[in-house]
C-alpha cells in the first residue's frame, strides 16, 4: 500500500480505527501517494487527505457510478483489460449512464469539479488503490456498496497488481480467520461451496458424516428466527449482541424467547446475563494458542502468555467437550491438530502453512498452497495472465437505494455512528484500562445545530428514534455538518446508543445499517440520572 | 488506455554492485547503499549506539557510534554515513575511543543513566570517570531551566558538574515522563513525528544546555496532541519514558526482568494484525512492545494495543473499574 500512487479511502476512519495500518498509508502519503477520503464526517483520517469528498450518508454507490460515467466518457477506462478479463461491461457503462456530474453533485453533495478531478487521477494512477471499512458495510445496501468499489477497480484495471485493488480493514483480529475457517452459514473451511457436491463428498469422506446441502442462518436471520419461535436454542461464544446488535430492544426479546441460551465469554456480559448458562473461557489472544488471519490474509499465531482465571477453560477444550456431552467423539485436539486439520482439509489455502513456518516468517499470506511457497502478498494477479487463466470477472450494475429511514419533521437528525480511538466495540474489553481519552459518551452535533438549538458543549440531549431513547450529553463537532450527528457504542451501560438503531439489513450479508437512524435530538433540563 | 496487459509485481530491489571497504584492517564487502554501522555489525564488529534505531531516521545526535575515515576531517557517524568504495575504517582507534569516552563521561556527568540497559558496562568498557566533572550540582526546577535563552551564558560552576536532574512529570494513568532520565536522542520526537504516528506531540525545545524534549507550550500531555499509543515509550533508550506499571515497580523495587517471560501475540482490537510482545510476571502483564523486525508494526502500537490489556490482569492488579471475569 506505501506504493500506491492514490489511494482511495472510502466509508473509514482509519486514523483511529486501524491506527498502525495507517502508519503505512502516511508513508505512502509523505512520498506523495495522493490520498482521497470519502466519509460525511471530516474525520481525523479525512484530516490527511489530499481531498476530503464529504458525500451524504449512503450515498455511496452514487458517487461511485458519477466517477464511473466520467471515467468512461473521458476515455480513461483500461478497455484491453476490461476486454480481456471482465465481462457485462455494456450494461454497467449503460446503466452508469445517468450518473453525470451534475447528478453526481445533485445525489451525493460533492461538487461535480472534485469528482471530476478524483476519477480523472483514479483512473490515470499507476497504482491505485480502494480501502473500506464499516462507512461500505453498515448500510442496507452494502452488498451494492462494496460492488460499486470493485466496479471501479475492474474499470481502471486497478486489481490483480502489486500496491492496486480492493481492500477490506477487518474490524477485528480474526474476522478474516473465521471466515478462512468456515465459520460462516453458507461455506465450508477454506470458503469452499457447501452446495458443490463434489466439495460436500470430500468433506464427507473426511469426516465421516453427513453435510446438508444448505445454507446455514446469518446472524440477522438468526435473530429473525428466535423471534418468530424457529430457533429455540443458542450457542453465543465471544459475542454480546445485546449492545453491539441494532435495535438492542429487539435483540434481548429475541434472545428472551430462547429455551435454552448458552453464553460463552470472558466477562459476564448484557448478553451472558439474559444466558441459562454461562460457560467461563479464556480470553483468546492472550491466555490460548491458535491463529488469526489479519486483513493482509497474514495467518498469524496468537499464544498463551498467562494463566486464565481460575474456572476459565480453553475455548477449544468448551467445545471438544461439549462435543464429547453431545456424543461426538472428537478427542481433545490442541490448537495446532486443530490447525493442522485445516490444512489437510483446506490445502489450497493453508496447505504450506506449518506453525513452524508461521512463527519462522512472522505469518503467511493465504494462499500458501506449501511448505516451498510464499505466501501472496495480492490476489487476483491470473486477470493479468495471457491466456487468461480461470473464469472472468463480472460488472455488477448496481444502483442507489435511499436509507431505510431518511431524516423526516418527527426525526430531523441523522444519526451515523462508528469508533473512538481508546475504545473497541461495546468497551467489554476497553472500558477496563483508563486513559486521557477515554472521555464520556456524547452525541456529537454540527456547529450549525447546536447554534440552532442553543446546545453547548456538556449540555444533557435527549436522542430518541422510533424504537428508543437515551439521555447523552452533548458535544460540538467541526468535522459534522449540519443534520448529522454522531455517536458510538463504546459505554453501553451508560448510553446505550443501539437502542437507536435500527435493524434494516442487507439480506445477502445480514449486517445492519448502523450508519443511518432518523432520530430527534432535544435539550433536557436536569440531571442525566433521570429515567428514561 | 492502454493497449497491453502489464501486470505490475512486487518491485524488484534496485541492485548496485556490492562495495570494498577495509574496517579495522580487514576487507569487508558490503551492499551498496547501507551504512558503515550495518557493515560493521555484519562483519561481526560491534559498534555502541545510543541514539540509533532501525527503525528510525537516523539523527546523528549521541556522537557514540562515530568511527574514524581515513582522510575524513572529523570522525563520522557510522549510523547515517553509507559505505563507500576503497573506505579505510577504523572503529576502536585511540581517536575513536576517547571521543566515544567523553560521550559517555558528559552523559554520565549530566544524566540519570541508572535504567540505561548495557551503559554500566559501556562506561567500564570506555575508562569512564565523570566524577571528575566534580559532585552533582543542586537540581535546576523546571522554570528556571525554560527560562534559559538562547546566548545567555552563566560563569561556570568549575567545582560542581551540572545535571538535568528535574522532578518527575506524571500527568496520566499510562506513562511516566522522567526527563531526568533524557539524553536527548530524538527517538521519541521521531517515532512520535514522520516516522511513524504523525501526531507531532512532542519537539526539541530550547537551545544548548536548557534543550529539552517538550510539548508545544510545554502542556501537559492530556491537554497536547498525545494519542498515548506509548510509540516514544517503546524507542526511549533510557527508561526517561516508561509504562505507568514498570514505572511502579520500580519504584517498589518490584522489577524483575529476569522472571519475566515475553510472549508474542497478535492484538484483539482490529484486523491489521499486530504482534504484541507481552511481558508477564507473576502471571501479571507489566508491560506490552511490538517487535521492531516485525514489517506490521515496526515495533509500534496503538493506544489499545500498547495499554489495553487491564480487562485480563489478575484481579488484585485491575483497576476498580474492571468487570470481574466470567469465571470469577
Amino acid at each position: 500500500m506505501e506504493d500506491a500512487d492514490v489511494v482511495f479511502l472510502w466509508g473509514s476512519n482509519a486514523r483511529h480505527a486501524h491506527p498502525i495500518w495507517f502508519h503505512h498509508l502516511l508513508k505512502g502519503v509523505h512520498r506523495g501517494t495522493r490520498l482521497y477520503v470519502m466519509d460525511p464526517r471530516r474525520t481525523a483520517s479525512a484530516a490527511w487527505a489530499d481531498v476530503w469528498m464529504g458525500l451524504h450518508s449512503g450515498s455511496d454507490v452514487a458517487l461511485s457510478n458519477t466517477l464511473a460515467r466520467e471515467i468512461i466518457h473521458a476515455g480513461l477506462a483500461h478497455r484491453t483489460f476490461i476486454e480481456h478479463a471482465t465481462t457485462g461491461f455494456e450494461a454497467y457503462a449503460a446503466a452508469v449512464e445517468p450518473y453525470t456530474l451534475a447528478e453526481g453533485e445533485r445525489l451525493t453533495g460533492v461538487p461535480a469539479a472534485v469528482i471530476r478531478e478524483a476519477a480523472h487521477t483514479f483512473a490515470t494512477a499507476d497504482k491505485a488503490m480502494i480501502a473500506w471499512t464499516l462507512g461500505i458495510t453498515e448500510h442496507h445496501n452494502s452488498v451494492d456498496n462494496v460492488l460499486a468499489l470493485i466496479n471501479l477497480a475492474l474499470l481502471t484495471g486497478h486489481v490483480g497488481r502489486w500496491a492496486c485493488g480492493c481492500n477490506p480493514l477487518r474490524g477485528q483480529n480474526n474476522v478474516q480467520g473465521g471466515g478462512d475457517m468456515g465459520a460462516l452459514p453458507n461455506r465450508l473451511p477454506g470458503f469452499q461451496d457447501i452446495l458443490n457436491d463434489d466439495t460436500r463428498a470430500r468433506f464427507e469422506r473426511h469426516y465421516g458424516v453427513p453435510i446438508q446441502p444448505k445454507h446455514g442462518r446469518n446472524l440477522t436471520e438468526m435473530l429473525e428466527a428466535m423471534a418468530d419461535g424457529e430457533m429455540s436454542a443458542l450457542l453465543c461464544a465471544g459475542e454480546n449482541p445485546v449492545q453491539s446488535d441494532a435495535d438492542g430492544h429487539r435483540v434481548a426479546d429475541a434472545l428472551g424467547r430462547l429455551d435454552h441460551l448458552v453464553v460463552q465469554e470472558i466477562f459476564l456480559t448484557a448478553t451472558a446475563k439474559l444466558a441459562h448458562v454461562v460457560l467461563p473461557a479464556t480470553a483468546s489472544w492472550c491466555e490460548a494458542d491458535g491463529t488469526v488471519t489479519n486483513s493482509e490474509r497474514r495467518v498469524q499465531r496468537i499464544r498463551k502468555a498467562k494463566e486464565p482465571p481460575a474456572g476459565a477453560r480453553d475455548e477449544l477444550w468448551i467445545f471438544n467437550e461439549l462435543a464429547s456431552r453431545l456424543g461426538v467423539d472428537i478427542g481433545a485436539p490442541n490448537a495446532e491438530q486443530v490447525w493442522n486439520e485445516f490444512r489437510v482439509v483446506a490445502p489450497h489455502l493453508a496447505g504450506g502453512m506449518s506453525y513452524e513456518r508461521l512463527a519462522t516468517h512472522g505469518g503467511l499470506q493465504w494462499p500458501c498452497p506449501d511448505e516451498s511457497h510464499p505466501g501472496e502478498a495480492f490476489l487476483h494477479g491470473r486477470l493479468w495472465e495471457t491466456p487468461l487463466r480461470g473464469p472472468r470477472v463480472p460488472f455488477s450494475v448496481v444502483q442507489p437505494s435511499m436509507p431505510y429511514e431518511v431524516p423526516d419533521a418527527d426525526f430531523p437528525f441523522l444519526l451515523t455512528t462508528g469508533r473512538r480511538l481508546e475504545s473497541y466495540n461495546t468497551g467489554v474489553q476497553t472500558g477496563a484500562y483508563q486513559s486521557p481519552l477515554h472521555t464520556e459518551e456524547t452525541i456529537d452535533l454540527s456547529p450549525e445545530d447546536a447554534a440552532r438549538l442553543e446546545v453547548r458543549d456538556g449540555d444533557v440531549m435527549r436522542v430518541s428514534s422510533r424504537r428508543g431513547a437515551v439521555l447523552v450529553p452533548a458535544r460540538v463537532d467541526h468535522g459534522l455538518r449540519a443534520g448529522l450527528v454522531f455517536m458510538t457504542f463504546h459505554s453501553p451501560d451508560v448510553v446505550n446508543t443501539n437502542l437507536l438503531t435500527h435493524d434494516a439489513h442487507d439480506h445477502r450479508s445480514g449486517t445492519a445499517a448502523f450508519k443511518s437512524a432518523a432520530v430527534r435530538v432535544e435539550r433536557v433540563n436536569g440531571s442525566r440520572k433521570e429515567s428514561l | 488506455m492502454t493497449a497491453t496487459l502489464i501486470p505490475i509485481t512486487r518491485p524488484a530491489r534496485t541492485s548496485r554492485p556490492p562495495v570494498a571497504l577495509t574496517i579495522d584492517g580487514r576487507t569487508v564487502t558490503a551492499e551498496a547503499g547501507v551504512t558503515l554501522l550495518a557493515a560493521c555489525r555484519a562483519a561481526g564488529l560491534e559498534i555502541p549506539t545510543l541514539c540509533f534505531l532501525e527503525t528510525l531516521t537516523p539523527a546523528n545526535v549521541c556522537r557514540l557510534c562515530v568511527v574514524e575515515v581515513e582522510g575524513a576531517r572529523v570522525l563520522v557517524p557510522s549510523c547515517s554515513r553509507e559505505v563507500e568504495a576503497g573506505m579505510v575504517v577504523h572503529t576502536n582507534s585511540p581517536r575513536v575511543r576517547h571521543a566515544r569516552r567523553l560521550v559517555l563521561e558528559f552523559l554520565a556527568s549530566s544524566v540519570d543513566l541508572s535504567t540505561t540497559p548495557g551503559m554500566a558496562e559501556l562506561l567500564v568498557e570506555y575508562g569512564c570517570h565523570p566524577e571528575r566533572f566534580g559532585a552533582s550540582a543542586e537540581p535546576q526546577s523546571t522554570a528556571e531551566r525554560a527560562a534559559v535563552g538562547v546566548g545567555h551564558h552563566e560563569p561556570p560552576d568549575t567545582a560542581h558538574a551540572a545535571t538535568v536532574a528535574q522532578p518527575v512529570l506524571r500527568d496520566n494513568e499510562l506513562f511516566v515522563r522522567d526527563y531526568a532520565k533524557c539524553v536527548l536522542c530524538y527517538r521519541c520526537v521521531q517515532a512520535c513525528g514522520v516516522d511513524h504516528q504523525n501526531s507531532f506531540a512532542i519537539a526539541l525545545a530550547g537551545r544548548g544546555f536548557a534543550a529539552r524534549i517538550s510539548t508545544e507550550l510545554s502542556v501537559g500531555l492530556p491537554d497536547s496532541a498525545c494519542v498515548y499509543c506509548g510509540n516514544c515509550v517503546a524507542v526511549c533508550p533510557t527508561g526517561a519514558l516508561m509504562a505507568v506499571p514498570e514505572f511502579d515497580l520500580r519504584a517498589a523495587g518490584a522489577w524483575r526482568p529476569e522472571e519475566q517471560a515475553v510472549t508474542d501475540t497478535i492484538c484483539p482490537y482490529c484486523g491489521v494484525g499486530c504482534t504484541v510482545s507481552l511481558h508477564v510476571q507473576d502471571n501479571v502483564i507489566v508491560k506490552a512492545t511490538s517487535p521492531f523486525a516485525h514489517g506490521i508494526t515496526q515495533g509500534n502500537l496503538c493506544i489499545k494495543g500498547r495499554f489495553g490489556w487491564q480487562h485480563v490482569q489478575p484481579e488484585a492488579a485491575t483497576a476498580s473499574t474492571a468487570p470481574a471475569r466470567a469465571a470469577e
